[in-house]
C-alpha cells in the first residue's frame, strides 16, 4: 500500500467516525452550539459548579475514598480558569488526562471515558467553553491523603488503568448503535457509575456497565442490560428514552445522582441521540442468575413484619402487588433498584422519599414521603426485605443496622 | 336471550367495573397529591407537624417559602432531607408548591412556651417590640410587622411558632448553618445576641396569643430599619 493510499484511507475513516460522532448536530456547522450540547452530554456543569456558585467555575467537591477532590474553574479566566488553554492542550485533558503542563491528573476527571471523545468533538466543548463569561474563582488544593497526594503515583496506575483511545465505530453494527456506543462510553462515562471500582478506584469493565455502589455517595447504580438477569431485564427501547428524557419510565424512576444527571443532561439531548443510547444498552449481553443466599436464616415473622408495613404504608401508591400507578408511582416488582445486590437504594428511598427530577417532560413531578420521622431501623429493614422478596423479586433480605448505617446519609 | 339475563349481565359488568376502579384507583391529578413528600412532615395544609422542628408553611408569604427552598437548594440553609427533597425542583414547581402552603387559611395552635422567670420574659419583650438599639439589635417587629404576622411577599410571621424552632433557628444563623442571599440581615443581628438573648426571644414569641388577623401585612406597609437580599429578590 502507498503512503498516499494509506492517507486517503485514514482521511475517510476519520471521515466515517467524524459522520457517526457528529451526527446529529452537525449539520449547523456552529460550532460553540455543538460544543454546548456535548458538554450537556458530558454533563460537565454537574461537577464543575458549585453549590450556588456560577456555571463552570468549578469549586464542587468531588468525594472519593482517598480523600476530596474540588472541580477546577473552566471558565476562559486567564489566571484562574482555563483561558490561556490552548485546543491542543484541553483535547490532551481529555484524552490523555493530562493537565496544561502536562501533570497526571486524577481520574475524578473521567479521562478514562473521555479519551473515547473524538479531536472535533473536544474541540468544540473548548470553543463552548472559551465562549462563557470570565469568571475569576481561584482553584482550591486536593485534599487527598498520602500517599495518593503523590500525583507521579498516577504513571504506575495509567499502565494498568488506563487505555488512551478515541473511540473506534465498529462497522458490523448500526450507525445508531455506534452513536450510542460513542455517547454511553465516551462524554457520558455511565461506566464511572455503573460499574465496581476496584480498591485503587479503577472502573471494573467486565462486564461493562454491570452496575456498582458509588463510594462514599452509597448510592447503587444498577447493571444496565436489558436481557435475561440484567438490571433493566425486560425494559424497552420507549423505557430507556423515556427515563433519559423525563426522569421518570414505565419500568423505574431517576432518583439520588441520576436524577441529577436526567436534570442536568440527558433531558436536554436530542430525541435521536437518547434512541442511539437505549439501542446500544439493549445490545449489552445477558448476565449470569443471581443466585439468592440460602444461608441467611428464612424470618418469616420479619417478613410478615414487612408486609404489614407494605400495606399501611406504601400500598395505596405502589399497589397490592408492586406494579406502581401509572405515571405517577413506579413499580416495585422486577425493579432494578429494590432488588440491586446492595439493598441500599430500596433503604435510602424509604427513608428520604423524595420527587422526581423536574424536567421539560415532567415537569411536576409526583413525590415520596420521606419515613425516616415515621419508621423505626427495624421497620425499615423489614419493609425493604419484604419488597426485595415480595412478587416476582427474589434478593437477599437486609438487616437493622443497614438501615442505620444509611440513615445520616439522605443527600448525595 | 332474555331481557332478565340481559339485566344480570349489565349488573355484572358494572360490578366488575367497580371492583377494577377499587383495585386500581387512579392517582389523583392535583398538587396535593403530587407533593406528598411536603405534607407527610409539614403536614396536608401546611399546618406544621407535631414536634418542634417541622414548621408550619400555612399562610407564610410565597416569596418566603420560595426562598427557603432556594436557599436548601443552594447551600444557604442546611437540613439534609430538605436539601434533598428540594434538588430535584424546577424555580417554577417551588413558586406553585409556595403559593400552594401560602393560600392554606388553617387556624393557628397556641403553643406552650417554657417557663423562664420573669426578667427573661421582659427581656424577649423587649427585643421583640423594641430591640437593643445600644447594641444594634433592631426590633423583630420592626420587618416581622406590629402583630408578628409577616409582612408580603417575603417576610414570615412569627406567631404561632414553638419555641424549639425559633431557638433552633436564631442559633443556626449564629452558626451559620441557615443563612440567605446577602446582605444576610437575620445573620447580623443574631450576631449581637446571646444565648440568653435568644432563649428570651424565643420563649416571649411562643408565650404570644394568636391574634385575631394572623394574615401577613400588605407588602411594603413597613418601613424597614435594614435592607435584606431575601426581601424583594
Amino acid at each position: 500500500m502507498t503512503i498516499m493510499t494509506h492517507r486517503i484511507l485514514r482521511a475517510v475513516a476519520s471521515f466515517a467516525l467524524f459522520a457517526v460522532a457528529g451526527s446529529a448536530l452537525a449539520v449547523d456547522g456552529n460550532q460553540i452550539e455543538r460544543g454546548r450540547y456535548l458538554s450537556l452530554a458530558g454533563d460537565c456543569a454537574s461537577c464543575h459548579t458549585a453549590k450556588g456558585g456560577k456555571p463552570y467555575a468549578g469549586g464542587r467537591t468531588v468525594p472519593t475514598p482517598f480523600g476530596n477532590i474540588p472541580s477546577p474553574n473552566l471558565t476562559p479566566d486567564k489566571s484562574t480558569g482555563i483561558g490561556d488553554w490552548t485546543a491542543d492542550e484541553f483535547y490532551q485533558a481529555m484524552h490523555d488526562g493530562r493537565g496544561k503542563d502536562g501533570q497526571l491528573l486524577y481520574p475524578a476527571f473521567p479521562f478514562t471515558s473521555y479519551t473515547q471523545v473524538t479531536r472535533v468533538d473536544s474541540d468544540a466543548i473548548f470553543a463552548y467553553l472559551q465562549s462563557l463569561p470570565a469568571v475569576h474563582s481561584e482553584n482550591r488544593d486536593n485534599e487527598l491523603r498520602f500517599p495518593y497526594s503523590m500525583r507521579r503515583l498516577m504513571a504506575g496506575w495509567r499502565t494498568f488503568y488506563f487505555t488512551k483511545g478515541e473511540f473506534e465505530a465498529d462497522p458490523k453494527q448500526s450507525t445508531e448503535w455506534n452513536r450510542g456506543a460513542y455517547l454511553v462510553k465516551g462524554l457520558g462515562h455511565c461506566n464511572d457509575c455503573h460499574s465496581t471500582r476496584n480498591s485503587l478506584g479503577a472502573t471494573v469493565d467486565d462486564p461493562r456497565l454491570a452496575g456498582g455502589l458509588i463510594p462514599i455517595q452509597d448510592w447503587y447504580a444498577p447493571d444496565l442490560s436489558t436481557q435475561a438477569h440484567g438490571g433493566l431485564s425486560g425494559w424497552t427501547q420507549r423505557d430507556i428514552v423515556d427515563l433519559l428524557k423525563t426522569g421518570r419510565s414505565a419500568r423505574g424512576t431517576a432518583f439520588g445522582p441520576m436524577a441529577e444527571v436526567v436534570r442536568e443532561s440527558t433531558q436536554h439531548l436530542t430525541d435521536e441521540d437518547l434512541a442511539s443510547i437505549a439501542v446500544y444498552l439493549r445490545s449489552l449481553p445477558a448476565r449470569p442468575e443471581q443466585k439468592k443466599d440460602d444461608s441467611l436464616p428464612s424470618r418469616p415473622m420479619f417478613i410478615a413484619k414487612g408486609q404489614k408495613v407494605y400495606a399501611d404504608r406504601c400500598a395505596t401508591c405502589h399497589g397490592d402487588s408492586g406494579k406502581g400507578k401509572g405515571d405517577a408511582y413506579p413499580p416495585l416488582d422486577g425493579n432494578s433498584s429494590v432488588v440491586e445486590p446492595v439493598g441500599v437504594n430500596a433503604i435510602r428511598v424509604v427513608l428520604s422519599g423524595g420527587f422526581a427530577p423536574a424536567t421539560k417532560g415532567n415537569p411536576r413531578p409526583y413525590s415520596m414521603p420521606p419515613f425516616s420521622q415515621h419508621l423505626s431501623d427495624d421497620e425499615v429493614a423489614a419493609v425493604v426485605s419484604y419488597i426485595r422478596q415480595a412478587w416476582s423479586n427474589a434478593a437477599n433480605p437486609v438487616s437493622a443496622d443497614d438501615v442505620r448505617t444509611y440513615r445520616s446519609t439522605p443527600g448525595g | 336471550m332474555r331481557p332478565c339475563s340481559l339485566r344480570w349481565l349489565a349488573l355484572a359488568a358494572i360490578a366488575l367495573s367497580v371492583a377494577v376502579q377499587a383495585d386500581d384507583r387512579p392517582v389523583p391529578d392535583t398538587l396535593k397529591q403530587r407533593i406528598a413528600s411536603c405534607t407527610s412532615c409539614h403536614g396536608e395544609q401546611g399546618e406544621g407537624g407535631d414536634n418542634g422542628f417541622n414548621p408550619r408553611l400555612a399562610g407564610k408569604p410565597a416569596g418566603y417559602l420560595v426562598r427557603q427552598m432556594q436557599d436548601f437548594k443552594l447551600g444557604l440553609r442546611h437540613y439534609p432531607v430538605m436539601e434533598y427533597t428540594v434538588a430535584p425542583l424546577t424555580d417554577d414547581y417551588m413558586r406553585e408548591i409556595a403559593e400552594y402552603f401560602a393560600t392554606q387559611d388553617v387556624p393557628y395552635t397556641q403553643q406552650k412556651s417554657p417557663r423562664l422567670p420573669a426578667s427573661a420574659m421582659t427581656r424577649g419583650e423587649q427585643l421583640v417590640t423594641k430591640g437593643d438599639p445600644a447594641r444594634n439589635i433592631p426590633a423583630c417587629s420592626g420587618c416581622h410587622g406590629p402583630r408578628l404576622t409577616g409582612m408580603q411577599p417575603d417576610i414570615p410571621g412569627l406567631v404561632g411558632l414553638p419555641y424549639d424552632y425559633i431557638s433552633a433557628q436564631l442559633g443556626s444563623w449564629r452558626t451559620q448553618t441557615r443563612s440567605t442571599v446577602a446582605p444576610d440581615c437575620m445573620a447580623t443581628i443574631t450576631s449581637h445576641l446571646s444565648d440568653a438573648d435568644i432563649s428570651a426571644a424565643a420563649a416571649w414569641l411562643s408565650s404570644l396569643p394568636i391574634p385575631d388577623d394572623t394574615h401577613p401585612e400588605p407588602a411594603d406597609s413597613l418601613t424597614m430599619p435594614m435592607h435584606c437580599g431575601s426581601v424583594g429578590g
